[in-house]
């Protein structure tokens, strides 16, 4: 039993390539249960940095530091009654949330983790993620239409029209980059995994290739993928203050916790698509710059330093507790997770453990970077009005995403067009 | 990776195919007709796959499943249902529809007898090496045998986008 898993773990490729269902099983469990705790996190973290962005506390109450409050929502929402209108459509109705759940979680499959941590890699990779999530769309026009209900309908009447416009701008971004693979070899690639290793072969992030184009293509994929996963400020499918509350209006109870499971999922697929894209997916930073076997043990001990960081907040945290009776459980609760963290920070410290976990880290860190935005954009920017979102979508992003396009092409045959006029000439 | 259970799959997505089609034309509801139609054009997406022809498949899903049934959706929920459920659903066209089924099929079968050579045998085999770069090979076959008929067919596409906006605007 262990040899099978050091061998497998040793082995240098995905499950999907060696062609073990058990260890792809194994890695859609994982995957599945990391995403839906990173959104339990989410949760949390959301309203606590919202909350102090506007000078407030956030959940304060349950567990130290409102801790537990995603949790105790999450048994709020199961045990709530489960309501569906009288004159709804009935199996669309129920089979709209599994759509979205499903189509944010299939996603997952091809999102390189590391070299050796996907499901599997695909010849199509990034084509079958922008497929998959543009089926989550379709599961809410089904929850807007099913619903038998004006502001419902509304909602996914918008966000339709809203996916449909920021889809032709993504996939020209996308583009972009998926030129960048072809560079070196000659033949481009989909596969996400080939997509990282094109950045390792030719020694940089796509953000930084060509340098203004890099950018502007990531900085058109990162406008739209806000727009892609209906967040703020182009949330108008969801607009509380013109439609109640969008498309999933009539949904309540465990019902509308999967749209909101399938939100956060896909806002983290989108963000690894970008961060495969133009960040380098699991690559550390500065491989070219900070190289050598010190260096390389330095990012490497990252991960345990960032569990120790976060323990070491934890028992700071428990130190300041107020020394009241009442407070006593909540003290000691934190101390354990502290402790716990730091045990875990303990373990990541091992070589064969840190040299396995690291490309994962380097990755989460960077999409929880996305996150972060995500928050942020939420906190700061007033939401759009719907012609301004049609007008941002067709008049600003498809032009610039169709120019960077051109753009890169010509740059990318820079060699070949000097070369040809080097030949033509006397 | 070696697959597993294709005839099974093969006959799970048969039957998904086919099923959904049927409700395609039998169902009242436009919507419900429209959603049994994705399932179709995903169960076809999987045949592709099965085929060994990914970039086929992915295309299948986004173009047909993501985008042109998103729009179908909406233009279906745009429009007044509650008449069209009411109407009569089938036009008493037997004889023609017979006729045009019999035809349909009988080009079928021919199709099947005399080209039974050129259908593999086993699926799955030799066409391992098409599977890693499947893309790669439909890029360059398009952009180099067929650039002509390519560059044709994207003109045809511009030519209806143009009709499309002169149609919908009421002052150019």
């Amino acid at each position: 039993m262990f040899d099978a898993i050091t061998k497998y773990l040793s082995s240098a490729t995905t499950p999907g390539e060696a062609g073990s269902i058990f260890w792809a099983t194994i890695y859609i469990l994982i995957i599945t249960a990391g995403i839906s705790l990173s959104v339990i996190a989410m949760n949390w973290l959301e309203r606590k940095i919202l909350a102090h962005m506007q000078i407030r506390l956030g959940p304060m109450r349950v567990g130290p530091h409102g801790l537990l409050q995603p949790f105790a929502d999450a048994l709020k929402l199961l045990i709530k009654e489960d309501i569906i209108p009288a004159e709804a459509d009935k199996l669309v109705f129920w089979s709209a949330p599994v759509v979205v759940t499903m189509t944010a979680f299939t996603t997952f499959l091809v999102v390189p983790f590391g070299r050796t941590h996907a499901v599997t890699d695909m010849n199509i990779g990034i084509l079958f993620m922008l497929g998959v999530s543009s089926l989550g769309v379709l599961g809410i026009i089904m929850a807007g239409w099913s619903s038998n209900s004006h502001y419902p309908l509304m909602g996914s009447l918008r966000s339709s029209a809203q996916m449909v416009s920021y889809e032709i701008a993504m996939g020209l971004a996308i583009i972009c980059a998926v030129l960048m693979t072809s560079l070196q070899t000659g033949t481009g690639t989909l596969s996400m995994i080939g997509i990282v290793e094109a950045q390792a072969s030719q020694h940089t992030w796509f953000i930084f290739k060509f340098f203004p184009l890099g950018f502007l293509a990531f900085g058109v994929f990162a406008i739209a993928m806000v727009a892609e996963t209906n967040r703020a400020p182009f949330d108008l499918p969801e607009a509380e203050s013109e439609l109640v509350a969008g498309f999933h209006t009539e949904y309540s109870g465990f019902r509308w916790s999967l749209f909101f499971l399938a939100e956060y999922a896909a806002m983290l697929a989108v963000s690894s698509i970008a961060v495969t894209l133009w960040l380098g997916g699991w690559m550390r930073p500065f491989p070219n710059w900070l190289s050598g076997s010190i260096w390389n043990l330095a990012f490497s001990l990252f991960p345990a330093l960032t569990l120790f960081v976060l323990a070491g907040l934890c028992l700071l945290g428990t130190a300041r507790m107020p020394k009241i009776p009442q407070m006593k459980i909540q003290t000691v609760g934190l101390g354990i997770f502290g402790l716990l963290l730091g045990f875990i920070g303990l373990v990541l410290i091992i070589p064969g453990v840190r040299e396995r976990v690291q490309d994962i880290y380097w990755f989460v860190v960077k999409v929880a970077f996305f996150m972060y935005m995500y928050i942020w954009y939420r906190g700061t920017f007033p939401r759009y009005r719907f012609d301004q979102l049609m007008k941002v979508g067709w008049k600003v992003l498809l032009p610039t995403g169709l120019a960077v396009l051109i753009a890169t092409a010509l740059w990318g045959l820079l060699p070949q067009i000097s070369s040809a006029i080097v030949g033509v000439l006397p | 990776m070696i697959p597993v259970a294709t005839t099974f799959f093969f006959y799970f997505l048969a039957v998904l195919a086919i099923g959904s089609a049927i409700a395609v034309i039998t169902q009242r509801n436009p919507v419900h007709a429209a959603l049994a139609l994705i399932v179709t054009l995903l169960a076809l997406a999987g045949f592709y796959l099965m085929l060994y022809a990914p970039f086929v498949a992915g295309v299948q899903i986004v173009l047909y499943a993501g985008g042109i049934m998103v729009l179908f959706l909406f233009v279906i929920m745009l429009v007044n249902l509650e008449q069209n459920i009411r109407e009569y659903q089938f036009n008493k066209q037997w004889l023609v529809g017979t006729i045009v089924a019999l035809a349909l099929g009988g080009l079928l079968l021919f199709v099947y007898r005399t080209g039974r050579g050129t259908f593999p045998t086993v699926f799955y085999q030799g066409y391992r090496g098409l599977e890693g770069d499947n893309t790669q090979q439909i890029g360059l076959a398009l952009y180099g045998q067929y650039m002509l008929p390519f560059e044709i067919a994207s003109l045809l596409l511009l030519v209806a986008i143009v009709g499309a906006v002169v149609m919908a605007k009421k002052r150019i």
